[in-house]
């Protein structure tokens, strides 16, 4: 079964086309990379898997259900199997970060404090931040938002995780170790939906890969076929030594 | 041709209002609606209540008690004239029961705590937290705005007794340090002139200033665009949309009053 497929999705904000007639599919399992340069909608397509968006023509299907056509209680339900870590990390800045990464057990589980406190932990020492329950997420450095983010976007285990710029501000290391928890997630049987600017992560991420480029999917395939591309951008792309 | 294009900004202008109009009073049906069904968010709503509630109490009671001092000091200086000192408690007393207490409350907590949720609000919106909210199957609308819509209608009319109370005691101050009147004598003469009707239709018409300043409040904080400057704006607008509506709809709620309780009038 697929977890996510696009079917011939266009959409435009003003007169402005940020997605135009694409289409892919995402086998439940696996990571799939999405490059581009900065501005040609990748975040907005990610946006569109969690219904945040609705596309202007075709459908976007997660887990074989048209996300637009959700609403309420049937939409919540989709998301509830999501997770989505925003590009600026999105954390709700009223709360500490634990808080953060309890929010969606608090709202979804019936687990007991004492349990969600346990298991937001774990969360945060997943991604390093183990000792930083009760901080604020103002005192935080833009890393480490980000990957407090993340640990809020994998609180509930989900079935796609959605990334956007997994790695963007963080140390070399501490990037690799995001790789690592990634990948260790897709193991796990999480279908990963990564949109990054970082080559040599997105190599040790992805299963599949495709290159947007002004709205249109310029490219597609598995690594190999992207690093025989004669196409000039995805050459460029896929022998970029780093970024992010 | 100049002509033309004048009418065609006022036009336009019209236009634009009555979309506005139009779109805050859809958000705040939705609002009515959604408050009906569950889950409740009564967590939220406590959260909200303490934070309008409470921590408006003390700018509303000095608030309050400065306006019963200043009110007493003026209706002294009327009422000496003709003989009649002994009718400044009531007249205080009618005063900020009626008008003054509910009015006043309105707009100072239109300040402190309509500027709150337009800047909170629109905040999350370009922090794009509102986003990470819906993406975590929350209904923003629903936890966001709901228990603030809620909380201020519980608020307000808590409020606007401690201002009509806080005021009340500011005047007997007053008159105490000039006249020397006893407080008993005081609270006497204070309440000879109101009826219990006086009292609980001014502070009930204070639920709609209370759902006034929230709807729009957090109407303009979920249309926040253009990052900080919007916060701003969104905050500003606040104030002053929540304010003007406070006013209009006391005019009309006032009227509404007098037409089904025509001896509150007297």
């Amino acid at each position: 079964m697929n977890a996510v497929r696009f079917d011939h999705v266009s959409k435009a904000f003003g007169a402005l086309k940020v997605l135009d007639d694409i289409s892919f599919e995402i086998p439940t399992g696996q990571a799939f990379c999405l490059l581009g340069r900065s501005g040609t909608g990748k975040s907005v397509t990610l946006r569109h898997i969690v219904g945040l968006v609705q596309p202007d023509r075709g459908n976007v299907l997660v887990e074989e259900r048209d996300i637009a056509a959700l609403a309420g209680r049937e939409l919540a339900d989709v998301r509830k199997r999501m997770g989505f870590l925003f590009q600026n990390g999105a954390l709700f800045d009223s709360m500490s970060v634990g808080d953060n990464v309890a929010f969606p057990m608090r709202r979804h589980t019936d687990w007991s404090d004492a349990e969600i406190r346990e298991r937001a932990t774990r969360k945060l020492a997943d991604v390093g931040l183990d000792h930083d329950y009760d901080t604020m997420p103002s005192d935080l450095s833009g890393g480490m938002k980000k990957r407090a983010a993340l640990a809020r976007a994998m609180a509930l285990d989900p079935a796609i995780l959605l990334v956007d710029e997994p790695s963007a501000g963080l140390d070399p290391i501490t990037a690799g170790e995001i790789d690592d928890l990634l990948v260790k997630t897709k193991q796990g049987g999480t279908t990963l939906v990564v949109v990054t600017h970082n080559i040599p992560s997105a190599r040790v991420i992805g299963d599949a890969f495709a290159v947007l480029q002004e709205g249109r999917m310029l490219a597609r395939g598995t690594l190999a076929t992207l690093d025989a591309s004669e196409e000039p951008l995805v050459q460029a792309f896929m022998h970029a030594q780093g970024g992010g | 041709m100049q002509q033309l294009a004048v009418v065609d900004r006022v036009g336009t202008g019209v236009l634009d209002l009555f979309a506005s109009v139009g779109a805050v009073a859809t958000f705040g049906a939705r609002a009515v609606v959604a408050a009906a069904r569950p889950p409740y968010e009564a967590r939220e709503v406590l959260k909200h209540l303490y934070q309008f509630g409470c921590r408006s109490a003390p700018l509303i009671v000095t608030a309050g008690f400065a306006i019963g001092i200043v009110l007493s000091m003026h209706t002294r200086a009327s009422l000496e004239r003709f003989g009649a000192e002994a009718m400044i408690p009531a007249g205080l007393a009618i005063a900020l029961i009626r008008e003054t207490g509910p009015l006043t409350a309105g707009l100072l907590v239109a300040g402190r705590v309509g500027a709150g949720i337009g800047a909170e609000i629109g905040a999350m919106k370009v922090s794009e937290q509102i986003d990470a909210l819906e993406a975590n199957a929350v209904d923003a609308f629903k936890y966001l705005a709901v228990p603030r819509i809620l909380a201020l209608m519980i608020a307000m009319p808590l409020l606007t007794i401690m201002m009509d109370f806080s005021g009340i005691v500011g005047g007997y101050v007053a008159e105490a340090a000039v006249s020397g009147m006893p407080w008993r004598l005081n609270f006497e003469r204070a309440f000879s002139y109101i009826t219990y009707s006086d009292i609980i239709l001014a502070t009930l018409k204070t639920i709609v200033f209370g759902f006034l300043i929230a709807v729009v409040s957090s109407y303009l904080g979920f249309t926040t665009s253009r990052g900080t400057e919007g916060v701003g704006e969104a905050s500003t607008r606040s104030v002053v949309m929540s304010s003007m509506l406070i006013i209009l709809s006391d005019v009309i709620l006032v009227k509404i009053i007098f037409f089904f309780y025509p001896a509150v009038s007297g």
